[in-house]
């Protein structure tokens, strides 16, 4: 079941309407290009989860 | 660069200090992990023994190349959001390394299989698949190369050979003799050793670039303006925003690309090195390193609007690096790129040359070459690959290879079933996946070209989709209806070599 935290990544880059915005910004990076940017270690934390919880 | 051309002699002079370096330790790579280079699993796969941290060089070596170092931040600079489809595109590609390739390592393990067409081979029984899967690969990865080579090409142009163009082309000719020599010499040893060098140099180069650029421009906020303001100038659908009509396009091009990412002869050659599919696995987690180095390189395109960069294509990176640092540092970036051309030209000139030594010279030529002939063969094909790479950059224009490569990136999708749902099933049909691979490759090949050989096309009602997605589905539907057939027809199974347990990784001794 673990496993399935992988779809989630694709769903939240794929699906534009969740962040092709300006607002809100940070450090003057607009909405749509940080939040592209923090689903790189999000999504690095998603694999490690389910590697860990691999049997063996 | 407008004005008299002028040679940069200290950012030559820093640059040449480089390439001698990496010369050296490309042809003392032949010692490393030392083993008979006799045998291609050695030559070509570095024996498999490459752990963790040697893969994780070699595959952001491998997969992070001098062409997008140079093309995404040309293509953000042209059209703005658009480009980071590239970034949502690695996200996901570690997803796919981490579902379905640890399948591969362990059934190419068991099987000694080298390349993926080895893997079709015997799970479906059939050698013209395996052709089929074999010649898609090498197509794919010619133009790739070719543009690995325009990557050193435009450093060369920028540090300027007294304004002849001829200068810098022997420049190149002799940077690829020199890796065409050692490729030869150490096998896939040397790009991994030298992606150590390579990925800690561009790495240097993208943390100096986002700080001090940025810094000089008025910080993230400014630059993000100004890209702004330009694309609006423009009035079309550039935008540091996507415009409507192009998410469809942005989404499928990141999925499209992220399938085929591992499809690539080169990555298959940098993942089989690995030791353990656990090695692979924990790749998963730590390659996303290169996705935010990616992200961030895109940014160097609003840098250079920024920064009133007037260049265009592929000559706006070098321009920025050279309006923004010291020339001791251009010539630093400009060895780092053309090493970030270098490593990746090697291990594609290895991976074509496992496929036609193993896929298409022995089913085809000869089936008894010893161990010995079968690693002289794929050295002498790695060193053909490459002047033909090399030739198809100088004689032809850069349109061609660009053009062969988005279509590379089409064709090497529609060998997705044959390999990615071979690793979860044999329940597909060989000939239905051969009638597949083919109707996708005429569908995506033709659609491409009637948009005047371009990524997407527009369905009707829909939007914007990219071809290679759509000849993907197209291909899959050919392969499931044509198993149907056969199997209500209850034509003969045909055999498979492999076993369910192939897949899995190896129970502790």
């Amino acid at each position: 079941m673990r496993r399935l935290l992988l779809l989630v990544p694709f769903v939240a880059v794929l699906w534009l309407p969740f962040y092709n915005t300006r607002e809100p910004s940070l450090w003057g990076f607009p909405f749509f290009y940080w939040y592209l940017l923090a689903w790189v270690p999000l999504t690095s934390l998603l694999i490690w989860i389910v590697h860990r919880g691999r049997p063996a | 660069m407008s004005g008299a051309p002028v040679v940069h002699a200290t950012a030559w002079a820093v640059f040449a200090a480089f390439f001698v370096l990496i010369t050296v330790i490309g042809f003392a790579a032949a010692r490393w992990k030392a083993a008979n280079l006799d045998h291609l699993h050695e030559w070509g796969l570095g024996g498999r023994r490459f752990g963790t941290l040697i893969i994780w060089f070699l595959l952001g070596g491998d997969l992070y190349t001098a062409y997008t170092v140079i093309a995404v931040p040309a293509l953000a600079f042209a059209t703005g959001a658009y480009a980071f489809f590239a970034l949502a595109y690695s996200v996901i590609a570690n997803v796919v390394l981490f579902a379905v390739i640890p399948r591969l390592w362990n059934v190419c393990r068991r099987h000694d299989y080298l390349t993926s067409a080895d893997f079709v081979a015997g799970r479906y029984g059939s050698r013209r698949l395996a052709l089929a899967i074999a010649l898609t690969g090498v197509l794919a990865t010619m133009p790739y190369i070719a543009l690995q080579l325009v990557g050193m090409q435009v450093v060369f142009e920028a540090m300027g050979f007294g304004g002849m163009r001829e200068g810098a082309e022997i420049a190149l000719v002799v940077s690829f003799v020199v890796l065409a020599l050692y490729t030869y010499t150490s096998g896939l040893r040397a790009p991994a050793m030298l992606a150590f060098v390579k990925d800690t140099m561009i790495y240097v180069f993208v943390v100096a670039a986002i700080v001090v650029i940025p810094t000089k421009l008025g910080g993230y906020g400014a630059v993000f303006d100004a890209a702004s303001r330009a694309f609006e100038a423009k009035g079309n659908s550039a935008g540091i925003l996507l415009a409507p009509n192009q998410a469809l396009a942005f989404s499928t091009l990141a999925l499209g690309s992220s399938f085929a990412l591992f499809l690539y002869p080169q990555s298959v050659t940098g993942v089989l090195a690995a030791s353990s599919a656990g090695a692979i696995r924990r790749n998963a987690v730590l390659l996303p390193a290169y996705s935010l180095a990616l992200g961030l390189i895109a940014l160097l395109g609003y840098m250079a609007i920024a920064a009133g960069v007037t260049a265009k294509g592929t000559a706006v990176v070098p321009a920025l690096i050279m309006q923004s640092f010291p020339e001791w540092f251009v010539g630093f970036c400009f060895a780092a790129i053309a090493l970030a051309a270098l490593v990746p030209a090697a291990i594609m000139s290895i991976g074509a040359a496992n496929l036609v030594t193993r896929n298409i010279w022995r089913p085809y030529v000869n089936d008894a070459v010893t161990p010995a002939q079968e690693s002289r063969i794929a050295k002498i094909v790695s060193l053909l690959v490459k002047f033909g790479a090399l030739a198809f950059v100088v004689f032809l224009p850069l349109e061609f290879a660009i053009n062969l490569q988005l279509l590379g990136g089409i064709w090497i999708l529609q060998t997705f079933p044959a390999v990615v749902f071979g690793l979860f099933s044999n329940w597909l049909r060989p000939n239905a996946l051969l009638a597949g691979w083919a109707g996708g490759m005429l569908l995506g090949t033709g659609l491409s070209w009637s948009q005047g050989v371009k990524p997407v096309y527009v369905v009707p009602g829909l939007g914007g989709v990219y071809i290679g997605l759509l000849a993907l589905a197209a291909n899959i539907g050919i392969c499931a209806l044509l198993t149907v057939l056969a199997n209500l027809r209850r034509l003969p199974i045909p055999t498979d070599a492999t076993v369910a347990a192939d897949y899995e990784d190896p129970l502790p001794d």
